[in-house]
């Protein structure tokens, strides 16, 4: 049997829940070693299933099949490809920096803060490597659980509104895809719920029933994305969820939807592929330019970087609806890069909240004076995050742009405008806070400590490592878009 | 004349008998028990649970009719016992604390709940809808007094009264179909139904439709489905808490058991027809139990309108039909039964003498009041709420999973905007337990609970996870009962 390298790192988080929630009450310190060890060993296992995974294939790797519930066909079915083993190493990397950073964050309530998060990283692991539908969906709709109660226990705001509206929105998307799952079970013979078998067979069905599927998954994925107009949760939640739940938030849980894109949608429809390709592609352009231009009204820097993430999450999509080879590669790219850079943003931000109680732009101003280090961070972030060419966002943008061109010949022009607007927000942004002159209320602020220096870093290396270097990642993932696009224009 | 004596097999009435026969011993010996051992009627009245349940799992696998073929026993009726019996248990235990801390404590409300689920297990056998009539007048007559057995409490008098006028009047309707189609086919057993149904042209046949209407009614009551749930929310919350769990649960599954048993037997060849009525039957009970619940600030009427809600959903199983749909309506009503007994455990263990604490307020800061109560009542109402992987999930999983299967997609996409809908004001609790801190009040002690109300919390715990992460042997269970009645 091989060393069941997936399931390790889905469960293992579960374990360190477990073993958490029977320490006792007021240990706080242990419980934070705790959750950083049991979110460690995910992270040295993704970097194994990193150098153990043969890019040059498009099959599934690491596969764990076992039956689990036989009478209604249910496997527990886990596996992973080129397009799976990014998505889990970020999450492994990101699980682990935002509970380091929550060691200073949270004082309350901290032994159920640290179970949640680790409940968290059992959803996302485990919806990145199920192949199963029933497996997918369970964890799928695990991760809106401890989601929920981390941005309604200990965020900020009107903090209960955005837990449960996140938590609404999520779940009418899911239940579409409840439905979806369901109508392709009994459409397709044998009665199947193994996504795999299901790949190979749903072309055959007919094209209203592909095409009433595609839309079912399509407002599950799409809230998650979110694409516009289901994107009202994301500023919402956003902005009220503490520092590190922002983090995977943007990092991580955006991703799910795209992931569900390029893992079931395309390969499975590609009637609803082809026929949808035009629609995607605008409200993807709605996401980029609108996106930006609601970022340029923002006064909350926190709230601003949420947009951005509306406005970057288009390019992905545009990746996504064009069917290219380098346009769905520059997806990948971007779900990678904006996990690194908005999560870093996200980081950095809490760093400033912790210290000056306030987000509003305006309030600052000259800050580079008083904290050089914090202030170079965050400035080459915002320009990896406006695609300076050199850092990974540049890569992916341009391979958006180049792959999606030759299907949009008017749109993808028109997209170009939201870079434009992305870097006239950021630059704003960077002008307000750290140039000008110095507003000496904040005097007292302290610079950035060595620990917060220590989670956005290896951010910091891996976006600028992309940037320079995409090869590794490039060869990575070839194979599968390959394959997926392959699929997608049967 | 010469009087036939039928052949009767005892041994498969069994579990009745024993049942039955507890409960006749505990009135007899309660009056002669001293007001310290009260509780024994108690003890007998699980053991009879216990041994009930025992001799029903011999029954398991056996198809055979006896009393000329009124009585069925086959595993679709073995397992809606298995139901019965399991909330029973779970009831009997939650209510000895209960009744001893608002000293009400007497023999015959366990001997009431034994009548009760003695009626529930002849619904479930019975082959002939004489019997059926009998076991719904058992079980509903037993009710009628349980929900007012708190005598001093005048919610409680007119929940008893109320549940008694509109159970008076379904029961009337019942009879009136049952009479109906007695007189169109000469015969109220089901077997004979069928027969005379498929043989000649019943579409025409308007007594037969009268008939399958008013039994549609009287079953309608007793499920509680829209629109015949008025007189669900008054006696939810006016009866006893752990009657309220026992209303919602064994009966509503009796009443289920007969409701599957008739219509997918019965009147299986005429589905087509009725479908329609229960399709949209099934859209409205869910579609108003779920937005009426949402505005209750009483968590017991929140909890009466979820209820009905439920019954929506397996409503829609029945609209499925077919194997697939019998055994899901099957496993979603084990599934609730657990659940549903879960969580109004938890409101129990809130009450204090005289006085409920089911405003909804009353849960705000319980997770830090009481951790463990709280973070079990999330599990429960999470698995109400449809939530993987508990058995709620599961159990709505395999239901809209028959109703796609057999073509009923919208009535799908109804139910699932409910679940949508129903995950609001589950939460609701959750935010008061978790995100908001305790009202300012008077008896901040902590909350003690009782040695057996753990021990339902434990089973019911265990049940919901069990059905939602391992359904395997469960769903085998349900798949096995459906055959024999198709």
């Amino acid at each position: 049997m091989n060393f069941p390298i997936l399931s390790l790192m889905t469960f293992i988080p579960l374990l360190g829940m477990v073993v958490i929630l029977f320490t006792k009450e007021g240990q706080d310190k242990l419980v934070r070693y705790l959750a950083a060890f049991f979110t460690f060993i995910p992270l040295v296992l993704s970097f194994i299933l990193l150098s153990r995974y043969q890019g040059s294939t498009s099959q599934i790797q690491f596969v764990e099949k076992f039956d689990w519930i036989p009478s209604l066909g249910i496997t527990y079915f886990m596996g992973a490809d080129g397009l799976s083993v990014p998505m889990l190493f970020l999450t492994a990397l990101l699980g682990f920096l935002s509970v380091i950073y929550s060691f200073g964050d949270i004082k309350e309530k901290v032994k159920q803060y640290f179970a949640f998060l680790l409940l968290l990283e059992v959803g996302m692991m485990g919806v990145f490597s199920a192949l199963d539908f029933f497996l997918f969906y369970i964890f799928w709709e695990i991760v809106l659980v401890p989601m929920y109660f981390l941005i309604g226990i200990w965020g900020h705001g009107r903090k209960e509104y955005s837990a449960i509206k996140f938590f609404l929105y999520t779940l009418f998307g899911s239940l579409f895809m409840l439905i979806g799952i369901l109508a392709l079970y009994f459409n397709v013979e044998p009665h199947t719920l193994n996504i795999m078998v299901l790949i190979e067979k749903t072309p055959l069905l007919t094209r209203s029933f592909q095409l009433l599927t595609f839309a079912a998954f399509f407002v599950a994925f799409a809230v998650k994305v979110p694409i516009f107009p289901f994107h009202t949760w994301l500023p919402d939640a956003h902005v009220d969820a503490p520092t590190a739940v922002s983090v995977i938030l943007a990092g991580i849980l955006l991703k799910m939807g795209t992931y569900g894109f390029l893992r079931i949608s395309y390969p499975m429809f590609p009637q609803g592929a082809m026929y949808f390709a035009i629609p995607i592609a605008i409200l993807a352009l709605i996401n980029i330019v609108y996106g930006a231009l609601v970022c340029m009204a923002q006064k909350d820097l926190k709230k601003m970087i949420a947009y951005s993430s509306v406005s970057h999450m288009g390019y992905c999509m545009l990746g996504i609806a064009a069917v290219t080879v380098t346009g769905i590669s520059g997806c990948v790219f971007q779900m990678v890069s904006h996990g690194l850079i908005t999560g870093a943003l996200f980081l950095l931000v809490g760093v400033l909240y912790e210290r000056a109680h306030t987000r509003e732009i305006g309030a600052f101003g000259g800050l580079w004076i008083k904290l050089p280090v914090y202030s170079g961070l965050m400035i080459l972030f915002c320009l990896g995050s406006l695609g300076l060419p050199g850092m990974s966002g540049f890569i992916s943008e341009f391979m958006v742009f180049i792959g999606s061109y030759p299907a949009f010949k008017v749109i993808v022009p028109l997209a170009v405008i939201g870079v434009v607007i992305t870097a006239a927000y950021f630059l704003r942004m960077i002008q307000a806070m750290f140039l000008g002159t110095f507003n000496t209320k904040w005097e007292g602020l302290s610079e950035i400590s060595a620990r917060e220096i220590f989670t956005v870093v290896p951010l910091a290396i891996l976006m600028i490592g992309i940037g320079v270097f995409p090869s590794p990642l490039a060869n990575m993932i070839k194979a599968t878009v390959e394959n997926i696009v392959h699929l997608a224009v049967r | 004349m010469d009087w036939i004596i039928p052949a009767v097999n005892l041994k498969l009435i069994l579990p009745e008998i024993v049942v039955c026969l507890f409960a006749i011993l505990i009135l007899v010996t309660d009056p002669f028990l001293s007001k310290e051992r009260k509780i024994w009627s108690a003890h007998l009245s699980w053991i009879a649970v216990v041994i009930a349940f025992i001799a029903n799992i011999r029954l398991w696998n056996l198809q055979e009719a006896t009393f000329t073929n009124m009585f069925l026993v086959d595993n679709y009726a073995t397992f809606f016992k298995f139901i019965f019996l399991a909330g029973s248990f779970l009831i009997i235990l939650i209510s000895m604390s209960y009744l001893k801390r608002e000293e009400i404590l007497h023999g015959e409300y366990f001997s009431l709940i034994l009548f009760s689920t003695l009626g529930m297990m002849l619904l479930a056998s019975g082959f002939d809808l004489v019997v059926i009539f009998l076991g719904l007048e058992i079980m509903s007559v037993s009710l009628y007094v349980l929900a007012g057995f708190k005598r001093s409490d005048l919610a409680s008098n007119e929940a008893s009264l109320k549940y008694f006028l509109m159970g008076a009047f379904a029961t009337g309707f019942l009879l009136y179909g049952i009479v109906m189609i007695y007189g169109s086919v000469g015969s109220t057993n089901l077997g004979q139904i069928i027969n005379h149904i498929t043989s000649n042209d019943a579409g025409s046949n308007l007594l037969i439709w009268a008939g399958a209407g008013l039994l549609l009614v009287g079953f309608g009551f007793k499920i509680a489905s829209v629109p015949f749930h008025m007189w669900v929310p008054d006696v939810y919350q006016g009866a006893p808490t752990p009657i309220t769990a026992f209303i919602s649960a064994g009966p509503k599954a009796a009443g289920f058991a007969a409701l599957l048993r008739v219509f997918l037997f019965s009147f299986t060849t005429i589905k087509m027809d009725w479908t329609m009525i229960v399709w949209i039957m099934a859209a409205l009970t869910m579609s108003v139990g779920n937005i009426v619940a949402l505005a209750q600030s009483d968590i017991k009427r929140m909890l009466a309108y979820s209820s009905i809600a439920h019954a929506g959903y397996v409503l829609v199983a029945l609209v499925a039909g077919g194997e697939t749909g019998v055994s899901s309506a099957l496993f979603y009503l084990l599934a609730y039964t657990f659940m549903n007994i879960g969580a109004f455990t938890v409101v129990i263990a809130l009450g204090r003498k005289g006085q409920d604490n089911t405003k909804l307020e009353d849960y705000s800061g319980l997770g830090s009041r009481s951790p463990i109560l709280a973070i079990l009542m999330t599990i429960f109402l999470f698995s109400l709420a449809g939530f993987p992987p508990t058995a709620g999930f599961m159990a709505k999983f395999y239901v809209f999973g028959s109703a796609v299967k057999s073509g009923f997609t919208g009535l799908v996409i109804i139910g699932v905007l409910n679940s949508l809908i129903s995950v609001y004001y589950y939460l609701r609790i959750v935010v008061l337990m978790f995100m908001q801190a305790p009202v300012t009040r008077t008896d901040n002690e902590r909350i003690k609970v009782a040695f057996c109300a753990i021990l339902v919390l434990i089973i019911s715990t265990w049940a919901v996870l069990q059905m939602g992460i391992f359904p395997q042997s469960l769903l085998s269970l349900a798949q096995a009962s459906v055959s024999s009645i198709f």
